[in-house]
């Protein structure tokens, strides 16, 4: 399979497009610029026989490799058991919105995965559509959830959120429990809208610990 | 002449057909469908998120609650994920355990497909033929895990428990509403043996039952004239749509990850595909009644290797997988390792994976992201159903109303996978 993986790669690599590759896991994973990324598609399509969309999301890398609970150094009084949101904090020049597509290829039975980064506030990227039209919810999905606009896609309404919902609850600075609750008031006779009453509330700290049994692991 | 107009309906979302919390807004002229708008959303609970918020091992009770039909599958591709990224491979005996429960999953869920299909477009009693068979394979599920449904049997590193040796009985003390004759039946033979037993004389009695569903439904006109010609897709739509699994089969594209990818031991196994001709309802019905027949093989060659191959079903590592109970109680080291586990999980090296396997409903994926935390970065659940429905409006268009029916149905929509 690896094997394999090789080949397409270099294969990949005649094509006149920009771009980088890298295999992990046994998966290939192409980083495409947003503004080659229709014609990077339409040739995987055309040529490479990636006929399939399988999936395709929305990724928020805003808060990547960020803990609550810095644990590297141990006082004489043990760790420190406080929760601090986001404690190390890592700067990135990389924009914070990803699509991810997931491709599979059922002549050459391989999958590809390619990532764009959407730039720009709101962030914008091409739709593919025209390509696979199994993006079309996909597309509305990565939409609602992440407030990612997809230029040409001909009906981007939100799908999995509430009719009138505001707000893009996949970020990651969107809290967990969300900004409203709902609960139906006997003397209005219908269901109101209020800020939640209940406090955002860390039950297991994020931490990242660097286990030294996983050194070289990613080429598994 | 300039009054004729379309006629707006809306289906759902409390609709009997509306397989769970659909809601359909059909445009129709006359009775024949122009437009079709799903509005899915009604079942989004945020499970993505919250796995976000969770250690890797607490979100695997999650999964059960996707698709709810199939549940030991859901869990199975999420398992599979982490496993892959910490780079383990779980023991043979828990991979052909596995394998096993992903077979029984996928009957019980073609079952439940075949009774509410039929159920749908006329055909009353299969539901409750489906659903006595159903009950077989829910006790294995409770046999194994004390839960019918939402599992939480299969854990990184393995399966929690290996099956157990004694078939759970029906207690007489316990009910005033059953006499002794009816304990007698409930606790029959088939009850009296393992788990194994009940499964291989299950095994043993099902294929009789799939002729019996053939003998009400193929050849009856009725239900040939719900399902003949309607919601065809051509081979090259189906992969354009991105239909996966018995929705790709039905349009004669022989697929099947279990064959083509094959996981843990299908490559060891013996089975077949089943592919269809037209795309139709029809082909669909017949690639997922075949399909059962070769779950039900399956099955077989587990049974007969997990009988003769003892073994442990859970990895010995502790930093991964609790240690065993007694361990726990009189060990300082797997009382440290359980409490760890429980409390921050474990740590997951950075990287990314997408991890697929044949869900009885097409291709069900999991695109995780680690970043090196004890928590995912992002969980992508790709739910199978979510690109049928999707095509809703292709399938739909130019057809009667009653055939939108027919049509939710044979895409076997569960909206717990589509809302996620």
């Amino acid at each position: 399979m690896a094997d394999t993986l090789q080949t397409l790669q270099a294969d990949l690599q005649k094509i006149d497009i920009p771009f980088s590759a890298d295999i992990a896991f046994n998966e290939l994973t192409l980083k495409v610029p947003a503004a080659h990324l229709l014609n990077m598609c339409e040739t995987l399509h055309n040529k490479f026989g990636f006929s399939q969309l399988i999936d395709l999301c929305g990724v928020d890398y805003s808060q990547y490799g960020q803990t609550d609970w810095e644990t590297k150094q141990a006082t004489s009084t043990g760790f420190s058991r406080g929760v601090s949101k986001g404690v190390s904090k890592k700067e990135s020049d990389t924009p914070r919105f990803a699509v991810v597509y997931h491709l599979l290829s059922i002549e050459r039975n391989q999958r590809l995965r390619v990532r764009a980064f959407a730039e720009g506030e709101p962030p914008r990227i091409d739709s593919v559509i025209n390509i696979w039209n199994a993006a079309n919810w996909f597309e509305r999905e990565a939409f609602d959830l992440f407030g990612i606009l997809f230029d040409g896609h001909p009906d981007l309404r939100r799908l999995l959120t509430d009719y009138g919902f505001i707000g893009h609850p996949f970020r990651k600075d969107f809290p967990l429990s969300g900004n409203v609750e709902m609960r139906y008031d006997p003397d209005k006779k219908r269901v109101v809208y209020e800020p939640v009453s209940i406090e955002p509330r860390t039950l297991v700290p994020r931490v990242i610990r660097h286990d030294n049994r996983y050194k070289g692991i990613d080429n598994v | 002449m300039s009054d004729i107009r379309n006629y707006t309906l809306n289906f759902g979302p409390q609709h009997p057909a509306a397989h769970g919390v659909l809601r359909l807004v059909l445009e129709l002229d006359g009775e024949v469908v122009e437009r079709a708008d799903p509005h899915v959303g009604l079942l989004h609970r945020g499970t993505e998120k919250l796995a976000e918020s969770k250690p890797f091992n607490q979100s695997v009770p999650y999964m059960d609650r996707l698709d709810y039909v199939s549940m030991m599958c859901n869990e199975h591709a999420y398992v599979m994920a982490i496993e892959r990224l910490v780079g383990i491979k779980p023991p043979i005996r828990a991979q052909y355990i596995r394998v096993m429960f992903d077979e029984i999953t996928r009957i019980l869920n073609h079952l439940l497909w075949l009774g509410t299909h039929g159920l749908d477009i006329g055909a009353m009693t299969m539901f409750l033929y489906t659903f006595r068979e159903r009950e077989d394979l829910v006790d294995c599920y409770e046999a194994v895990t004390g839960a019918r449904m939402h599992a939480a049997y299969y854990r990184p590193g393995g399966v929690y428990r290996d099956l157990p040796d004694r078939m759970p009985q029906y207690d007489e003390k316990k009910s005033q509403w059953h006499s002794e004759a009816d304990f007698k039946r409930l606790n029959a033979d088939n009850r009296q043996g393992d788990l194994l037993y009940f499964i291989e004389d299950f095994t043993e009695r099902f294929p009789k039952y799939v002729d019996e569903y053939e003998t009400l439904l193929t050849e009856n006109r009725i239900w040939k004239q719900r399902t003949v010609g309607i919601g065809v897709v051509s081979p090259e739509r189906a992969l354009n749509l991105g239909f996966s699994g018995p929705m790709l089969r039905g349009s004669g594209i022989e697929w099947d990850l279990r064959k083509k990818q094959p996981y843990e031991v299908y490559d060891k196994l013996d089975f077949d595909i089943p592919v269809g001709v037209n795309g139709d309802s029809y082909d669909r019905y017949l690639v997922r009644m075949e399909e059962m027949r070769q779950s039900n093989s399956i099955i077989k060659q587990c049974v007969k290797w997990l009988r003769e191959n003892p073994g442990p079903v859970m990895l010995n590592d502790h930093k991964l997988t609790p240690p065993p109970r007694e361990t726990m109680k009189g060990d300082m080291e797997g009382l440290i390792h359980h409490f760890k586990l429980f409390s921050e999980g474990y740590c997951v090296p950075e990287g990314e994976v997408y991890q697929a396997i044949e869900h009885p409903k097409g291709e069900f994926g999991i695109y995780l992201i680690s970043d090196g935390a004890n928590k995912p970065y992002r969980l992508k659940i790709r739910a199978p159903g979510f690109a049928h429905l999707a095509s809703m409006e292709e399938m739909a268009k130019g057809h009667m109303l009653a055939d939108v029916v027919a049509i939710i149905g044979t895409q076997d929509i569960v909206f717990g996978e589509i809302d996620r």
